[in-house]
């Protein structure tokens, strides 16, 4: 079975719809489509109020891949994975999976608030298809592991939400399969459960499983993903590399927060585009550490402009802003005139890592108070190399800091140096 | 701009946090290290979804009927166990308000008969016992109509997120019913001990006839179910008519032989089932035994086509249900 995919997904589409009357009639008819013995390899066809959540969507996953599907939300990556888990099933195009699906969608399903700790884990434990003697076999363990004993005897809706989630995740994690979906597990809980479920993952991958793993957390992506696809609109932008593909939903991001600019009102000047380029001056987005990256802004006016000052900030979708520098600072100051000017700027050796980048730019005359215009995420580019490690063995996360290392003493001999300094 | 700066440090100290708080992970890890299910199965069967109608591939569709039956024994125990004990935990009376209903009726009924609001022929048995014994029967002709419908709703989170044997669901739900039926029958024996009632032979048929009520109100609660979950008039409308059913079939009256109260025998189905089992507790000498054959039949073949739509619509309502 080692060369045949686990998983297959043959141009997927299915459709939504946004209105819930039309949608439940939509469900009748369908019903009704399906009596009739409606033939799958017709093409599809939107009916009104309908849009796509998946649209021709493909790809193949074999033995011990991990696969993250990211994007912004409403991407269609949860209408995937329900797909896969034979929850939902697709309007056109075939999914073949072989062997067992196990899912991680929500801790604790069928928890009754009322019961104890000790009657819900043999529910859970059935829903997620454990029979009584697995559970037994490991009852201790899920409650050692839950940090539960005091409580197991106690109804569960006493339990504090922390409690819930560790009792759901200690009955989850035994699951076994060979393909595992995961979905948002990894954000629910503190740091240390979310560490706890990555490692999780890495061992079951070990153990031969094919995981498809849905998260929002691009550190957790990058730490258990060995190939991710980026998904908006229901549409399957990237497939391939986890550093490019979070780069890319990156990218996605800022693109969804959208350019948005401020302007002084009657304002004399103006910041018209940016224009991001390679050291060889070639246009260009997409850069590695320790490039030099030039911009050309143009500004335009209409009224001459004395003194004025370009502020830069480097921003992420995630950090916020990293950094910023102004034209003042390196001694630069020029007068707008109009039509206008182009101005150049260069960050040299930049010392950002993997990911997506914006660039949010202000204009401003001499005095503090002289703002003319800024413009958020004018330009976004991303870093695509090399290679970050998030394992704690490299560089990782945003910045490149230049560093050393060395022996500074062995610990016991400057005991002895400093004794015998006395 | 400051919404970016709020979020850029707090992300930096939660990562930061997690390494002390991994080291502790790190002991409890080896308990749980290296485990295999023997439920590991990696020769697991070949699934293949696609758009194309379940209806084209019967075989399949029965295989995955008989395989998923087979597979939802033990959760749909464990659901019953659940649905049960949750029930009656938060009560004072607990398993009484089994029979506490059916008998609070019977008794109104009772006591409007012999204040004369209305006129009954005299029944074989004392009348409040052939009351109660109707009522039982037609309470689980209604709640196994009921059954199929409240289980998917009251499990819709389960349903859209866990893909389980949706037999168990069903399962579990005519386990409710049957449990509730034995307490009632519990009740029964002891009410017609108490009035000295002899019992013929084929009283030991009851229970097992009133299967066929069970059969007959799964199979039609789970060809409603699909619209009943899609469109709540099916929520807002089923107790009342089931009331109204109730009125018609003879529960409060022996079965009528003049037109056109006897057309509640003919076209009603539930009326010779129930009469037909009831017959057999009290007098031995069923009148609608072709009847009652013939809606066993009926239920039957409905509850193979009842279970066929309810698998074949689910992924329908699943999607609809989380839109």
């Amino acid at each position: 079975m080692g060369e045949e995919p686990v998983v297959k997904v043959e141009r997927v589409s299915k459709k939504f719809c946004r209105s819930l009357k039309r949608s439940l009639w939509y469900g009748v008819k369908d019903l009704m489509g399906e009596l009739m013995g409606r033939d799958g390899a017709r093409r599809i066809q939107l009916r009104p109020a309908e849009f796509l959540a998946v649209d021709d969507v493909s790809f193949e996953l074999r033995q011990g891949e991990c696969l993250g599907l990211i994007g912004p939300n409403g991407a269609g990556k949860s209408t995937v994975l329900k797909m896969l888990n034979g929850l939902i099933r697709p309007d056109a195009g075939r999914i073949v999976i072989r062997g067992r699906v196990g899912a991680l969608i929500e801790l604790g399903t069928g928890f009754s608030p009322i019961l104890t700790g000790r009657e819900n884990i043999y529910i859970n434990g059935a829903i997620l298809g454990f029979s009584k003697k697995d559970i037994d076999a490991r009852f201790d363990e899920i409650v050692a592991f839950a940090e539960v004993e005091e409580f197991i005897d106690a109804p569960v809706q006493s339990y504090s939400s922390g409690m819930r989630v560790r009792l759901g995740m200690a009955i989850a994690i035994n699951v076994k399969a060979n393909l595992l979906l995961v979905d948002e597990v990894l954000a629910v809980g503190d740091v240390a459960f979310r560490m706890k479920c990555f490692h999780h993952f890495l061992e079951m991958k070990a153990a031969g499983s094919t995981i498809v793993v849905v998260s929002h957390n691009m550190i957790d992506v990058n730490r258990v993903c060995d190939r991710v696809i980026v998904m908006e609109h229901g549409r399957k932008n990237h497939n391939g590399d986890v550093s490019t593909g979070i780069a890319a939903y990156e990218s996605l991001l800022s693109k969804h927060a959208g350019t948005f600019e401020e302007r002084a009102v009657n304002g004399a000047a103006w910041i018209d585009r940016i224009e991001l380029q390679d050291s060889r001056r070639n246009p260009s987005s997409e850069f590695e550490t320790g490039d030099d990256l030039v911009a050309e802004v143009t500004i335009s006016a209409v009224r001459s402009v004395p003194v004025a000052r370009l502020i830069v900030h480097i921003m992420t979708p995630s950090l916020g802003v990293l950094g910023s520098f102004s034209s003042p600072h390196k001694g630069f100051t020029f007068d707008i005139s109009p039509p206008g000017i182009v101005v150049r700027f260069a960050i040299r050796n930049m010392p950002l890592l993997v990911g997506s980048y914006s660039l949010t730019l202000s204009l401003y005359g001499a005095d503090i108070e002289d703002f003319l215009h800024a413009v958020r995420n004018a330009a976004v580019f991303r870093i695509i190399g090399p290679p970050v490690d998030t394992f704690g063995y490299g560089l990782c996360h945003s910045i490149r800091f230049e560093h050393d290392w060395g022996l500074a003493r062995d610990k016991g001999s400057s005991l002895t140096t400093a004794s015998v300094g006395k | 701009m400051s919404f970016w700066t709020i979020l850029g440090p707090k992300r930096i100290i939660q990562e930061n946090t997690a390494l002390f708080e991994l080291k502790a992970w790190a002991e409890t890890s080896k308990i749980m290290r290296h485990r295999m299910l023997p439920s590991f199965r990696p020769d697991s069967p070949i699934m293949i979804y696609g758009p194309g109608s379940l209806l084209r591939e019967p075989s399949r569709l029965f295989r995955d009927m008989r395989r998923d039956l087979a597979a939802s024994r033990e959760l749909a125990w464990r659901l019953f166990m659940r649905n049960i004990s949750a029930k009656y935990r938060q009560t004072m009376l607990g398993y009484a308000w089994a029979f506490l209903p059916p008998v609070f009726t019977t008794l109104v009924f009772v006591f409007l008969r012999n204040a004369g609001f209305f006129n009954v022929p005299e029944t074989k048995v004392p009348y409040v016992v052939f009351v109660l014994a109707g009522m039982v029967l037609w309470e689980v002709f209604a709640d196994a109509l009921n059954s199929p419908i409240r289980m998917v709703a009251q499990s819709t989170s389960m349903l859209t997120k866990v893909n389980f044997p949706r037999e168990a669901l069903i399962l579990a739900g005519i386990g409710e019913v049957l449990f509730s039926f034995l307490i009632r029958l519990g009740l029964l024996a002891i009410v017609i001990a108490w009035f000295g009632i002899h019992v013929p032979w084929t009283a030991v048929l009851f229970p097992v006839a009133a299967l066929a009520l069970v059969v007959l109100g799964v199979a039609l609660g789970a060809l409603l179910t699909p619209f009943a979950i899609l469109y709540h008039d099916m929520g807002q409308g089923l107790p009342f008519l089931v009331t109204l059913w109730m009125f018609l079939t003879p529960v409060l009256y022996p079965p009528p032989r003049e037109w056109p109260g006897s057309l509640a025998m003919v076209l009603n189905p539930v009326s010779p089932v129930l009469d037909t089992t009831r017959a057999w507790l009290f007098t031995g000498s069923p009148e609608y035994l072709i009847g009652f054959l013939g809606m066993s039949f009926v239920a039957i073949v409905g509850l193979l086509f009842g279970w066929g739509l309810y698998r074949i619509a689910l992924p329908i309502l699943i999607e609809r249900m989380s839109a």
